[in-house]
Order: structure tokens, then C-alpha cells, then sequence
């Protein structure tokens, strides 16, 4: 290869992931394939209750069962603290009461671990956990978010008066009055995002090991973020240095946010193993991970859009009973103030807007991060609020959205709520190829004639914004968030010429390593082979803050970037000294450095790393090797956007829906692999619609999860989920130097609101102006019969 | 995940199946396809301390078609599935264990084993009461046969006595004029019959002479809809004759009612597949 022959770009190519032969034919490492030499293992004893005082814990018949090494309640445990509440809603007072590692005087929900029993093996810890013996005095629960915060409700916390977590607003309450209250049209809905269930494949855990001698742990964790978690439970469980824990995630079996949190096994694995100087593992199992491990969603909101006849959009007024679970998760407060309320106006250019969330403690699993986290409920509700104007003022839904979107020359665009300005965007071309791919006009012509043979379809339409990227560490401060969210990278050429990047970010199912991989072979120009990517163990990799809110890319594989590009200009420095030229005068382009205008003059990045690592001939003053870390915390959020439509048939016999097309037309900036792009779309939008036709966590009045298995709460199979038509728009973001904004999201965040959108256009026959998810055939069926 | 402890035993023959169930009674369970058992037993709802396995014993596998159709009690769902001539004999059943779970559950699962369980959504229960099939068991008084409509006594309960085990499934092959047909409403995560309905018909002369419906899923055990059949019989099985009939579905039946579907919702969509049920049998009888 001559200097002037390019490389062929690997960056915007579909190659298939590395990772996956891997994973894909049982050769991972996931928590539960490690086994450690003396490894005790831990079953828990869980509440029956959803509210009740712990009066009595007998574990004489269980220690008494061979194998029982030890059983210990959370009263053993009150030497270390609660788990961390990490981000509190910002501006306004907290109560976080966050779990301890095991219970303890009282447990807030079902599930709620009161004592723990470690044994030889798994069954054994199982049988015996039957055989504790706890006495409760049951407490009367409450489930529903509104309900928790009413006089006289059960109270869970006496740290939290009226079970309220936080009252927090964001907007312009007196200008969102004022445009209800002067408006042509209100429209008023209540709207409900019940509680999802993000069932990872592979459910949470840990196994700990401590060694005495010298005071440090290792915990292997199912974990999107093994850093923070280092830091939590070091710095404000255990009150160790940090430096005494090794955290190590092996591979992930899916996370869905579910594994971003600070888990009370962390801590309780962490305590046994010093405890008893043996390796100890937790594995959640199903049910464990159903009943205790966190939820996502579950709002229940008031809303109110304000507009013209004319269809102008002129205020938006928000009132959310936001359901925090029976304790604080690590970042449960941030969802849905920060990653909610301000970005509730979604596309459109809403002059006045307001918002309330009232957070509820209630005697129900956690909620924190699910997929999307935040943004789903504010773009399902925005969403649903428009199309529900559009059909009350007689407009077609595409046009009220064209009429309202914030146009190009608006960017950066401030949306009045206390988030940074949306980078870039362009949101009709995105809209206008989605009605195209679907046929719009036409499908409404037949969609009339259908319905005159008694065949009721419906078109959904389904324009989102959301942030990705989720940084900027001096914002993010003022938002509520207790640590910074930059992103950090240690790229290194070996002496080889092979290139090994580690990150402190995280994949769990993203393809990182295949991407990561295609930015730094085009930039340094070394075969992509030739690059190695590291991750999950805190040593060895630089901190990061982990892997979620779509970040890992445009935070993460920036610093790579940037570590490259400092690679580079050492690169540059060491081929002027060996060839004897002005580093002025020196190109660095396909991985090789030369002299300009001599191109045949000139060293590859192989032969730099090598002259670099043996170091016989160096510049003065440069140290030896190629190896550069880099820091980056970027200026902004990214903003992908796009429309979203499906069409949907309903039997009106039945009220059965069934999905059609699914048209998902994306503008998530630069893609460095459309093919990974296109799988978290499809990923993203199954779980969207999922929400929409199928899922439903369900407490009974009492507290009991009525969905606590896969036979009860409907995960989607292949056979669920239609085939989807994917398209792209490309807005390069402005943010950072790769242009892109995120993909890991969008599918769930656009998703949930056109399946609805479509199945409420179907029934406006039947004059149904609203539907709450999910839409089981049996709310359809209602609906049309008017029950 | 993790069941209470239990013995276990893997016998060859019928013989030793039957002589080890003798031996340890209530005790024991019988381990078929294993697809309703064990989820109970990880969850530890069940906790029998002793598990037969009789997946060795050869003699209860296999299906046989002429004028009868014989089903070994063994027989896995996916065996069911891709026998050509038993679709032919009887295409209710085919329709029916094509919707069962999905392809991993019909390789273990069998028919035998689903019918002892008696899952009240469960959906061959439907479909032997409407070809009026016998259930062939054996136990320490010897063998005897169960007429499908005596069968199924209650909510998980039938008409099997101790130390019994279900051997085959016997019923007549369809023959001209003959038509049937299964049609169901799954539920979305367990893919069991919220309400499944299973149709038999025979047409004479462009009349309905014969007719059997049963439901399942939407009451404590699957049961025949007579006032349906009676309806049905000596009308010329138009769309609107079998509309008037399937109007009866579900009379007098108990229904059950969970989040995932009211009484009064399964109670009408029995009506909604009893017809679909019946419209799909008299096409394919014609």
C-alpha cells in the first residue's frame, strides 16, 4: 500500500460483531459460569409480605441442616450502610430512604430480604432458607403512586413524611396556566405508563472473595457500570478506600438499564466473604429478579395541551405521580424529573409548558432506568397528547406535527425546561419519509373503504426527540447527580504493532467491541484485526461511569478517539526525528507517518510503535511507548430524532391487534455500523411495542406481583414482533468529532405511542379518543362495546 | 428455580413404572414431558418426594392411523405435529398442538402427560372431548378405558385413580363428511388457551348430523357445549346457523377471571371461537 492508496474506510460499514461467536455459541463468561475454588453460596429469606414489622427471625432448624455454613439478618449487617442514593431530584429536598443489604425491623415489600443463608452448595442454602422461621406483623400496603401520597395512605418511611420522595417542577407554571386558561381547545387526558419489567436474559448477582492479608476484595457483579459501583460501595457502604475493591463485570447477559444500580447483593456478598474468609455468590433467579430487582416506568399523569383551532400548539400543562418503589434506587430520582420533565415538549415548539412529578414510595419493587428511562413516558405522553388534539380539532395528525415541529435554522434549540439546548435536528424530512415509505395518502383512502366492510385499520404516526450522550458533567452537577459522567480511554500501540484499547465503558449486549474497534482501525490505519478492545474490570481499564443512556459512543468512543488522536501526534513527533524532518513537515494518513511531498519517505504506525516501545532512538525528552489516555467530557447531550408509523388491524370481534408494518425511520447522526444500529433499533422497538400490546407489571391491592413469572408477564418472541422497515436520516451531530448522537434507545422511545396512535386510529369509529397500555384485546374489546 | 429434594427413578417397562408408582404412592409423582411438573416443583409448589420418569418406557410412545387413531400416552407434542395421516384423521388435533407453547415445549411435552395434569387452558382437553376419544389407562387393577367426557372431573383433577398411568389415546378417524377444527385465543406470555374451542361435525346432505364443541381455558375444566351441538344439528351449517349456535357457548359454564381476561370477556370470546371453530370444521367436512 502506497501512501496515496486509501484504506478502505471500516467507520459506516455493517460488519457483523466480533463478539458474537462468542456469545452466541455458549462460550461466554457470564457471572454464573464462575466458580471459585471454596465458594459458599447465598439463598435469601424474602418477605411473603408487602408491608409488615419483622417481629421474630429463628434460624436454629436451618443451621442445624448440613452444609449451612451461616445465616445472617440484616441486623448482622448494620455495620455497613444503606446502598447510596446517587442522584436526588435536583433543587428540591429528597427523602431518600434506600435499601439496606438485608432488611431490617420492617420490610417495605415482597420480596424484601430479612436474613440470608450461606451453605456448601445452592441447594442446600435453598432448602434451608425454607426452614428460617420469621414471624411478621403484617402493615397495610399501598401499590398505587397517587393512592401513596393521599391522607391516611400507609406510611412506609417515617424519613419520608406522606411516603413523598420528592415534589419537583419544571417550566413556566404561570405561562402554562395562562395558555390552558386562554385557549380554543383543551384537550385533558389521564395518562398511565404502567410499571415494566426489563428482564435481562441473564438475571443479577455477585460473588465476593476477600483476602485478610491484605484487606482487598474482588466482586465479579452483573453490572453496567463496575467503576461507580466500586465507588459506591467502597466509599459510602463499606467506608473503605477505594482502592481495597476490585469489581469485575464478565460478560453481561443484557441490561436494559436493570444492571446500572447499586444492588443490596454487592454489598451482603461483600460482607459474608470477609465474614467468613470463603468466596460467596449470589445468582438471582426469575422470580427473585421479577419480585426484587428494579422496574421501569409506572407514571400516572394529568396532562393538558392547549392550542388553536388552527392547529398551533400554545401550552402543555403536566401533572405526574411518578412511582418510586418501596426504597430510593441509585439513580431512581433522576428519570423522571431530569430525563422526563425537561424534555416533556418533545419536537414541537411549545411556548408554555409546565411540569409536576410527585414521587411515591409504595410497597412495590424499585423503579429506576428501564430503556430509555424518562423519555419514553414524556415522548409517549406528548405524543399521545397530539394526536389526541388532532382528532379533537379535525386535523390530520401529520399535519399538527409539521405545523409545530422546531424547524433547522431553531438549532441549538433551548426548549424552555432546563435542558441544554437540542444540538440539531431536522424532523420533517424524517416524518415525510416515513408517511412516504408507508404510503400515508393511500393507506387512508383504503383505510376509508375497509371501513365501510367492517375492517377497522389504523395508522400511527410517532415523531421523537430524546438525549443521548447523557453527560456534560458541570450540567449534569446541577441536575441532581452526584458525580461527573465523562468518559475515559487508554488506547496503546504494542510494540507489535497491535493496537489494545481499554474503556471504562461497558457493552452488554451493544456491540461496542466491534465499533470501537472500527473507529480506532481507521484512525490509526491498522487492520481491524490488529485491534484489541478491554473492558469490565476496574483494573485494568480507566473509570468510566458505565454504560446506559445511549452514551457509550458518543462519551465513550470519543475518548478512544481522542486517545488516538494523541497517539498520532506522538506518531508524528518520533517519524520527524527518525527521518530527519520538520515535524511541520510530516502527514500522518493511513497509519503511516511521512514527509509531505515524499510520500515513499515515511514509517508506519507499526514501525513507530516499535521504535516508540524499544525506545534505542527517541527525541529528547519523549518517553518511551505509544500509549495515551484520554478524558472527555463533551460540551452537550446529543438529540436524536425520527418518526416512527405503523399500521394496525383490529378485530373487532376479538379486540385483536395485529401489527401490520412497522416503518422506523432514524436520525441518530453518523453511524459507524448501520448494522448495529439497525439491531438496536429492532431491539428497542420490541420492547416499545411490547409496552404497548403486552407488558404490565400488576400489584394487587396488597402488595402481591400477579406478573411475577414469564407464564404471567409477556415478554414478546420473535413471532410477536413484526417485520420492521428501517430507514435513516443523517444529521451529523455538532457535539463531538464523530457526529454521532446514539442509538440504543430510539426504538423504545418512539415505539410505544405508534402502536397506540395506530390502534386509537383504528377505533375512532367507535369514538374511542384514549386507551391505557397495554392494549390487551380485552380493553379493545371494551372500548368498542362501550364496557 | 431450585426444587425441595426428591428421589428419582427411570423405569423401562410400563410393568416397573406401575409396580414403583404402587410402591411409594402419594408420595410419588409421574414424570412425563415434564413441561407443567417441574416449573410447579422450581417454584415449590410441588414438592413430590419421589419422581417416576417413564420417558424410557418405549411401549408408551408411537401413533398409530387407520380407521382408529392410536396415541401412545408418551407421544411428544411435536411427534403429533408432523404425522401427516393423523392430520388427515383428525385436524383439530393438528390445529391444536401447533399452537402448544412453542417448538422447544412440543419436543418435550406430551399428550399423555398433558391430560393426566388436566391444566384447566391447556388445550388437548378440548380436543379429545369433541372426538369423543378414550383415555386407556393402567393401574393395579389392570387396564381400563375413560370416555374423554368422564374424564376431566375438576380444576386439575380427573377421573384417574391412584397408581394409574394414562397409556394411550384411542378415537375414530374422520371419514367423509366428517370436519374438525380447533381455534384459540392464547394467552400472550404462557401461550396456554385463555379460551380454546375444539369442533367436530358431520355433513349428510348438506346437513349438519353430528357435532360435538368443547372449550377450554375458560373455566375450571375444558366441558362440551351440548346446547351448542344441539342448535347446530339438522341445520344446513351456514355462517348464520353456526352464528345462532355458538351464541350458546358457554352457557351454564363456570368462568374463570384474572388480569389477563374477565368472566364476562371469556365468556364472550367463547362464543367468538366456538363459531370460528365450527366454521373451520364445516369447510373442511364439505
Amino acid at each position: 500500500m502506497t501512501a496515496t492508496e486509501l484504506k478502505e474506510r471500516l467507520v459506516g460499514r455493517a460488519l457483523k460483531r466480533r463478539e458474537d461467536p462468542k456469545l452466541i455459541t455458549g462460550h461466554g463468561n457470564y457471572l454464573d459460569d464462575i466458580k471459585l475454588p471454596g465458594m459458599l453460596h447465598i439463598a435469601l429469606v424474602r418477605s411473603p409480605h408487602a408491608h409488615a414489622k419483622i417481629v421474630s427471625i429463628d434460624a436454629s432448624k436451618a443451621l442445624a441442616m448440613p452444609g449451612v455454613v451461616a445465616v445472617f439478618t440484616g441486623k448482622d449487617m448494620l455495620d455497613i450502610n444503606p446502598m447510596p442514593a446517587a442522584w436526588q431530584a435536583a433543587g428540591v429536598k429528597n427523602y431518600p430512604v434506600p435499601p439496606r443489604a438485608l432488611a431490617v425491623d420492617k420490610v417495605a415489600l415482597v420480596g424484601d430480604p430479612v436474613a440470608m443463608v450461606v451453605a456448601e452448595d445452592r441447594y442446600t442454602a435453598r432448602d434451608a432458607a425454607d426452614a428460617v422461621e420469621v414471624e411478621y406483623e403484617p402493615l397495610p400496603a399501598v401499590v398505587d403512586a397517587r393512592k401513596a401520597v393521599e391522607p391516611g395512605a400507609p406510611q412506609i418511611h417515617e424519613a419520608a413524611p406522606n411516603n413523598i420522595v420528592f415534589e419537583w417542577e419544571c417550566g413556566n407554571k404561570a405561562a402554562a396556566d395562562a395558555a390552558i386558561a386562554s385557549a380554543e381547545v383543551v384537550v385533558k387526558e389521564e395518562i398511565i405508563n404502567q410499571r415494566l419489567i426489563p428482564t435481562p436474559m441473564e438475571t443479577r448477582g455477585s460473588i465476593a472473595r476477600y483476602d485478610a492479608l491484605t484487606g482487598e476484595w474482588t466482586v465479579w457483579m452483573t453490572s453496567q457500570a463496575p467503576h461507580v459501583h466500586r465507588l459506591l460501595l467502597t466509599a459510602f457502604v463499606f467506608g473503605v478506600p477505594e482502592t481495597k475493591l476490585r469489581c469485575i463485570a464478565p460478560n453481561v447477559g443484557g441490561g436494559f438499564g436493570q444492571k446500572i444500580f447499586c444492588y443490596n447483593d454487592m454489598a451482603f456478598t461483600m460482607w459474608a466473604a470477609r465474614k467468613l474468609g470463603r468466596p460467596v455468590k449470589f445468582v438471582e433467579d426469575r422470580s427473585e429478579n421479577y419480585k426484587y430487582s428494579t422496574h421501569g416506568r409506572d407514571h400516572i399523569t394529568e396532562a393538558e395541551l392547549a392550542g388553536t383551532r388552527d392547529g398551533k400548539i400554545t401550552g402543555l400543562r403536566v401533572k405526574t405521580w411518578a412511582n418510586i418503589g418501596a426504597y430510593f434506587s441509585t439513580v431512581a430520582a433522576g428519570i423522571p424529573t431530569t430525563l422526563y420533565g425537561r424534555i416533556i415538549t418533545g419536537v414541537y415548539k411549545i411556548p408554555a409548558a409546565y411540569v409536576h412529578v410527585t414521587g411515591a414510595y409504595t410497597n412495590t419493587a424499585m423503579v429506576d432506568a428501564y430503556r430509555g428511562a424518562g423519555r419514553p413516558e414524556a415522548s409517549y405522553l406528548i405524543e399521545r397528547m397530539v394526536d389526541r388534539f388532532a382528532a379533537e380539532i379535525g386535523m390530520d395528525p401529520a399535519e399538527v406535527r409539521r405545523k409545530n415541529f422546531i424547524q433547522p435554522e431553531d438549532f441549538p434549540y433551548d426548549n424552555g425546561l432546563g435542558l441544554l439546548p437540542y444540538d440539531s435536528g431536522n424532523y420533517e424530512p424524517a416524518l415525510n419519509k416515513a408517511l412516504e415509505i408507508a404510503g400515508y395518502a393511500e393507506f387512508r383512502k383504503q383505510q376509508a373503504e375497509l371501513r365501510q366492510q367492517g375492517r377497522y385499520l389504523g395508522i400511527g404516526i410517532s415523531s421523537y426527540v430524546e438525549i443521548c450522550g447523557i453527560a456534560p458533567s458541570a450540567w449534569m452537577g446541577g441536575q441532581g447527580w452526584g458525580a461527573g459522567l465523562w468518559e475515559s480511554a487508554n488506547v496503546r500501540v504494542h510494540l507489535t504493532g497491535k493496537v489494545v484499547v481499554t474503556t471504562g465503558s461497558l457493552p452488554h449486549g451493544q456491540g461496542l467491541e466491534t465499533t470501537f474497534a472500527q473507529i480506532v482501525a481507521d484512525e490509526l490505519g491498522v487492520p481491524y484485526e490488529d485491534v484489541e478492545v478491554q473492558w469490565g474490570d476496574t483494573q485494568g481499564t480507566p473509570f468510566g461511569y458505565g454504560t446506559y443512556g445511549s452514551r457509550s459512543l458518543a462519551v465513550g468512543g470519543v475518548a478512544i478517539k481522542r486517545s488516538v488522536d494523541k497517539i498520532k501526534e506522538k506518531a508524528r513527533k518520533l517519524a520527524a526525528h527518525l527521518l530527519e524532518a520538520n515535524e511541520a513537515d510530516i502527514v500522518f494518513e493511513n497509519g503511516r507517518a511521512y514527509v509531505k511531498g515524499s510520500p515513499d519517505k515515511g514509517k508506519t504506525i507499526g514501525e513507530l510503535a516499535a521504535a516508540a516501545a524499544v525506545a534505542y532512538n527517541l527525541p529528547p525528552g519523549m518517553e518511551p511507548f505509544l500509549d495515551e489516555t484520554s478524558y472527555y467530557d463533551p460540551p452537550n447531550c446529543t438529540f436524536p430524532f425520527g418518526t416512527h408509523v405503523c399500521i394496525v388491524e383490529v378485530d373487532p370481534e376479538t379486540g385483536h391487534v395485529k401489527l401490520l408494518r412497522y416503518i422506523a425511520v432514524d436520525d441518530c447522526g453518523n453511524q459507524i455500523n448501520p448494522l448495529i444500529v439497525e439491531g438496536q433499533i429492532h431491539g428497542g422497538i420490541a420492547q416499545g411495542l411490547a409496552q404497548a400490546l403486552y407488558e404490565g407489571a400488576v400489584y394487587d391491592e396488597d402488595g402481591q406481583l400477579l406478573t411475577g413469572t414469564l407464564m404471567d408477564y409477556a415478554v414478546p418472541t420473535a413471532a410477536m414482533v413484526p417485520h420492521i422497515e428501517t430507514d435513516y436520516t443523517v444529521t451529523p451531530s455538532p457535539v463531538n468529532p464523530l457526529g454521532v448522537k446514539g442509538a440504543g434507545e430510539a426504538g423504545t422511545i418512539a415505539s410505544a405511542q405508534c402502536v397506540m396512535n395506530a390502534i386509537i386510529d383504528a377505533l375512532a369509529p367507535f369514538g374511542v379518543k384514549h386507551l391505557q397500555m397495554p392494549a390487551t384485546p380485552e380493553r379493545i374489546w371494551k372500548a368498542i362495546h362501550g364496557k | 428455580m431450585i426444587p425441595a429434594p426428591f428421589d428419582y427413578y427411570a423405569p423401562t417397562s410400563l410393568a416397573e413404572a406401575l409396580t414403583l408408582l404402587q410402591q411409594h404412592g402419594d408420595d410419588a409423582k409421574i414424570l412425563a414431558g415434564g413441561h407443567s411438573l417441574l416449573p410447579a416443583m422450581k417454584l415449590r409448589l410441588a414438592a413430590p418426594s419421589v419422581l417416576i420418569d417413564i420417558n424410557r418406557v418405549a411401549e408408551l410412545r408411537g401413533i398409530k392411523v387407520n380407521g382408529t387413531v392410536e396415541i401412545g400416552a408418551m407421544t411428544t407434542w411435536s411427534a403429533i405435529e408432523h404425522h401427516a395421516a393423523l392430520a388427515k384423521a383428525c385436524p383439530a388435533m393438528a390445529d391444536a398442538v401447533g399452537l402448544i407453547g412453542d417448538i422447544q415445549v412440543r419436543n418435550r411435552g406430551t399428550i399423555g402427560g398433558s391430560l393426566a395434569h388436566a391444566d384447566p387452558a391447556a388445550d388437548m382437553p378440548a380436543v379429545v372431548l369433541a372426538v369423543d376419544a378414550q383415555i386407556h389407562v393402567e393401574g393395579p387393577n389392570g387396564p381400563r378405558a375413560i370416555a374423554a367426557a368422564d374424564f376431566f372431573t375438576d380444576m386439575l383433577s380427573t377421573a384417574l385413580e391412584p397408581g394409574e398411568i394414562i397409556t394411550a389415546i384411542t378415537f375414530t378417524s374422520h371419514g367423509p363428511g366428517e370436519g374438525s377444527a380447533y381455534a384459540k385465543f392464547p394467552h400472550p406470555a404462557s401461550r396456554y388457551a385463555i379460551v380454546g374451542a375444539a369442533a367436530y361435525v358431520k355433513m349428510e346432505n348438506g346437513q349438519v348430523t353430528a357435532c360435538r364443541v368443547a372449550i377450554t381455558g375458560a373455566g375450571p375444566k375444558a366441558e362440551r357445549q351440548t346446547a351448542v351441538e344441539q342448535a347446530l344439528i339438522g341445520t344446513d351449517g351456514s355462517a348464520d346457523a353456526v352464528a345462532a349456535a355458538a351464541a350458546h357457548a358457554g352457557e351454564g359454564m363456570e368462568m374463570l377471571g384474572d388480569i389477563h381476561a374477565s368472566e364476562e370477556y371469556r365468556r364472550a370470546m367463547c362464543k367468538v371461537y366456538a363459531k370460528r371453530a365450527l366454521l373451520k370444521a364445516i369447510e373442511r367436512a364439505r
